[in-house]
């Protein structure tokens, strides 16, 4: 049985299927942060995602940038905070930070 | 990201064994520790990172490091493959437990019950021999019966497992006390028997009562305070 947290499960069956995939996962955390280090999510070129980053606010930027990654092949290191205007955007309504690695699976 | 590390992540996890996944944040590169051709000192945060069984980033050298503890996954030893089982398993199981189930009886303890279950037709105290809970082991009696709770619980007071049920009434657990002192097990042991079982959350229906068991289970784990939070 896969179990709902094996998001690499899930990015491997994708990238087995021939699908371009870039893996998401949380480095570090500061704060009320909702999900901790070592969470992950996996997104898909076709658009396809599965699992979270954080409690649901910054998983449309995440994928943004998981497209640029599966485009030019190099990871990149995300900082979210709450930071004012930006919370209602990408930041993080709960007042926590937090690091995402975002890289291509090959 | 390789897909032949997460391939290797996999076999590890199936085999039990612990391992730490780690990623150089800079320049993607990856390992599973321990390896012998990585750094030493990222040798060292791997194994301290599995010893503490704490997932975050280290700078080790000037390099800063992801390091995920993967350790095999909490078990859950269910005495009794009982209707509250049904919910128990599933429910344990979506919170990371690898659940066993453990039933003599196999008019209970079968696959058309359990379909995909781990499933052990023996007695609870040869079972436990053979399973021999640890640190990271929960163990909770589920039949009633005290042919077959009993000798589960004897096994599991005489195991370092974290956490202790047995499902039943305070009257049925009065007189399990009475027997398992019988058997020898002291006032401070048998303290450790979590009965009746499960967090006092007003459960009503077998569902519910599976949830409160696991809630207790996963705030042993945690070191969850039960409190409300505070407003």
């Amino acid at each position: 049985m896969i179990d709902a947290e094996d998001i690499l499960s899930v990015a491997a069956a994708w990238h087995q299927d021939g699908e371009q995939v870039a893996v998401a996962t949380v480095t570090e955390t500061w704060g009320s942060s909702p999900r901790p280090a070592g969470s992950r999510m996996a997104i898909s070129k076709s658009g396809k995602m599965a699992g979270s980053v954080s409690g649901g606010c910054i998983e449309g930027a995440v994928a943004d940038v998981a497209g640029q990654v599966m485009a030019t092949g190099t990871p990149k290191l995300l900082d979210f905070g709450v930071t004012n205007e930006m919370a209602w955007e990408v930041g993080l309504a709960c007042g926590g930070k937090v690091k995402v690695f975002v890289e291509p699976l090959t | 990201m390789k897909t032949a590390t997460i391939i290797a992540l996999n076999q590890k996890r199936a085999a039990r064994e612990a391992v730490a996944f780690a990623k150089n944040l800079s320049d993607g590169s990856e390992f599973l520790l321990p390896d012998d051709a990585a750094p030493e000192a990222l040798n060292a945060a791997g194994l301290a990172a599995l010893a503490a069984d704490k997932t975050g980033t280290h700078i080790i050298g000037n390099e800063s490091w992801f390091i995920e503890a993967r350790n095999p996954a909490p078990r859950l030893i269910l005495v009794g493959a009982v209707h509250i089982a049904q919910a128990l398993a599933p429910l344990a199981s979506m919170s990371g437990f690898e659940v066993i189930l453990v039933d003599p009886r196999q008019g209970f303890g079968n696959q058309d019950r359990f379909p995909g279950a781990s499933m052990v037709n023996e007695w609870p105290d040869e079972a436990l021999d053979v399973l021999k809970p640890d640190t990271r082991t929960a163990v909770v009696t589920l039949t009633h019966d005290p042919k077959l709770d009993d000798p589960g619980l004897d096994r599991a007071l005489k195991s370092t497992a974290f956490y202790i049920g047995a499902l039943g009434s305070r009257k049925t657990h009065a007189a399990r006390l009475e027997r398992l002192t019988a058997l020898g097990h002291t006032p401070e042991a048998l303290a450790r028997i979590r009965g009746p079982v499960g967090l006092d959350i007003g459960a009503v229906t077998t569902p519910e009562i599976a949830l409160s068991i696991v809630a207790e289970i996963v705030a042993a784990r945690r070191g969850g305070s039960l409190g409300t939070r505070a407003k």
